[in-house]
């Protein structure tokens, strides 16, 4: 194990460990606690210029349910919802099928497609801008929460199928041919044999996914206006005009738009970085 | 069910005459009697299994690559028709011929330099935190959670969360700087900081990410590896330079990809945080697309399909890097 562990050094060290630890955490969440210490401060005390001294009252309760009872803000997360879920689903269906037929057979140009999923993964997001805003437009979808699920759908199928695809190649091959050998539909070893071995990096996926979809502000900015389809990274900056410098709202407003994903991850976290880390160890 | 040869290929009917000479049903194996698809499954189910991934990929991603190339040519306000210009919208992007470069164009590029130089910081960092993190003490593990949850918290919070700590007179950036007794300084209001600010933000969560990278990487360091080296008397950085580093090669590649690829994507915090300004001095090229063509001064699509182009092909270069190295490990595996 590098570096060596702490058992095994002087006692003064692992107490100095101990201690710094707790400190390098508060300072790395720093500006984070800051917004938390904000969003349950009365208004009063940023009219007195107490900004960074104790609260005068404890107004978590006034202040979050403003930002639910008084504005856009529950529109905004249902909208989030409605966008992530589907494509949540959308793609990893896609994905695990591409996944499959790139990972289980041998075919004339299957690296290429599957190279051509990992590029289109990695272009920029502005080349593809103007003809998917016109396509959108043109299928009468723009500012529908169906053109953002169709358009993310498609976009993440890339990466999730290079996930995929890298996972089925790591089965044990012999499986399939078993099945094979005993006559089982090509369709019925997707269900039946490959599915069920998928499940840790099904997880995994689409707790990504989800993360990913639920933080998108590029597209939600592109194909999207108004509270009718916009999801809560966009909608927060109507949230903040409506609110202009009344930091204790804007502050409990970041704090309800960022937390979806966060509990996601704190409880899915094993699976989360299992996704993430795909490749970090050969 | 009824048992059934695999239908593929002409090395399956030797197999099928081997399995018959042991007496096994040979009534279904008459290949007259199978249909086109069951004699071509093996064939036919992979293509079948592509396609809806492969149509939705191509609508969304592949053929809108092309047309942006297509639209780059032309001027359109993204309503009424295209007219066809030629190469102008890069003569003015690049500043061919008597005009001069475009200097929205020319702060963009080289503040996206500066993205990329400084965002790379986030590998180096990534690392440092992961070998403080790499113990085993009580309490460890919600350490590494909580150290890397900025990553998972959205760009647009993020950008929040840091303007409100850069504020002149109510961030906390300035209280702490004047318990120092420095001088308050606006980070966003100044042109010769405010990119610099918000990378710093961006460096936030990717460090976090590189740090969980590294973690996972560490993990599967090899310890008698490690054992043999401090036997023969390796340690501090020279462990880790000669002995660590080159077994954490498959993380650091995967750090530097996404690093970059973020760093070039930047757009959110940039949009969140100032907009572009002050003065334009914040802009990158995704942004400046994205403000030429969607702009309130009207839709110059054209030429902001130009930009974008130039921005595939810097994009591209890396792509085409990443591309090569994962070609070469297929080889290998094969």
């Amino acid at each position: 194990m590098f570096p060596t562990p702490i058992a095994k050094k002087s006692r003064s060290y692992q107490l100095t460990y101990q201690a710094v630890l707790p400190f390098a955490l508060i300072l790395w969440l720093l500006p984070l606690i800051a917004v938390a210490m904000f969003s349950i401060k009365p208004a009063a005390d940023f009219a007195n210029g107490n900004y960074w001294g104790w609260p005068s009252s404890f107004e978590g309760f006034t202040n979050y349910g403003k930002v639910f009872l008084e504005s856009n803000m529950p529109r905004y997360l249902l909208n989030s919802m409605f966008i992530t879920i589907p494509t949540v689903l959308g793609a990893v269906a896609l994905s695990s099928m591409a996944g499959f037929a790139l990972g289980i057979y041998k075919f004339k140009g299957n690296l290429f497609i599957f190279f051509m999923f990992i590029a289109g993964n990695f272009v920029p997001f502005q080349i593809l801008m103007v003809p998917v805003r016109d396509l959108t437009i043109n299928m009468g979808m723009y500012d529908s929460i169906q053109g953002l699920v169709l358009f993310h759908i498609a976009f993440q199928t890339g990466f999730c199928t290079l996930f995929m695809r890298n996972f089925i190649r790591a089965l044990p091959f012999p499986l399939i041919e078993a099945a094979r050998v005993e006559g089982v539909a090509e369709w019925r070893i997707f269900w039946y044999v490959v599915l069920p071995l998928m499940k840790p990096a099904l997880a995994a996926l689409a707790v990504l996914i989800f993360t990913f979809i639920w933080n998108d502000y590029f597209w939600a900015v592109v194909l999207t206006q108004g509270p009718s389809a916009q999801p809560v990274t966009a909608g927060i900056t109507e949230f903040n005009s409506q609110f202009r410098a009344a930091y204790h709202l804007m502050s409990a407003g970041s704090i309800v738009a960022a937390l979806p994903p966060v509990a996601m991850f704190f409880l899915m976290q094993k699976h989360f970085i299992a996704g993430l880390t795909l490749g970090a160890v050969k | 069910m009824r048992p059934q040869l695999n239908p593929s290929a002409n090395r399956c009917m030797v197999f099928a005459c081997v399995k018959s000479a042991e007496g096994h049903d040979m009534s279904s194996l008459t290949p007259t009697s199978r249909s086109w698809y069951k004699r071509n499954e093996i064939a036919l189910t992979p293509w079948l299994f592509l396609f809806p991934a492969m149509l939705f990929f191509a609508v969304y991603v592949i053929i809108p690559i092309g047309q942006s190339f297509w639209i780059s040519f032309h001027q359109w306000d993204g309503l009424g028709e295209k007219t066809y210009i030629g190469t102008a919208n890069y003569e003015r992007l690049l500043g061919i011929g008597d005009q001069n470069i475009d200097r929205k164009f020319e702060t963009s590029f080289w503040n996206n330099l500066k993205w990329l130089v400084l965002y790379l910081l986030a590998v180096p960092a990534g690392l440092f935190i992961a070998l403080l993190l790499n113990q085993t003490v009580r309490g460890i593990r919600l350490y590494k959670s909580l150290f890397f949850f900025p990553f998972v918290i959205s760009q647009v919070v993020v950008g929040l969360v840091f303007s409100w700590f850069y504020l002149p007179r109510e961030g906390l950036l300035n209280a702490i700087l004047g318990v120092f007794g420095a001088g308050p300084v606006n980070i966003l209001g100044d042109p010769t900081l405010a990119t610099y600010g918000i990378i710093a933000a961006g460096l936030w969560p990717q460090t976090a990410y590189c740090m969980i990278l590294y973690l996972t990487g560490l993990n599967a360091v090899d310890p008698e590896q490690v054992e043999a080296a401090r036997l023969d008397g390796a340690k501090g950085y020279k462990m880790l330079w000669y002995i660590i580093l080159p077994q954490l090669k498959p993380a650091t590649f995967i750090a530097f990809v996404v690093t970059i690829i973020g760093a070039l994507r930047s757009f959110d915090l940039i949009s969140v945080m100032t907009n572009g300004g002050p003065f334009g001095s914040t802009r990158v090229l995704s942004f400046y697309m994205f403000e030429e063509s969607l702009s309130e001064f009207g839709f110059r699509m054209g030429y902001g399909s130009a930009i974008a182009v130039v921005l595939f092909f810097i994009m591209l270069g890396f792509i085409g890097y990443f591309l090569y190295s994962m070609w070469r490990d297929e080889k290998g595996a094969r």
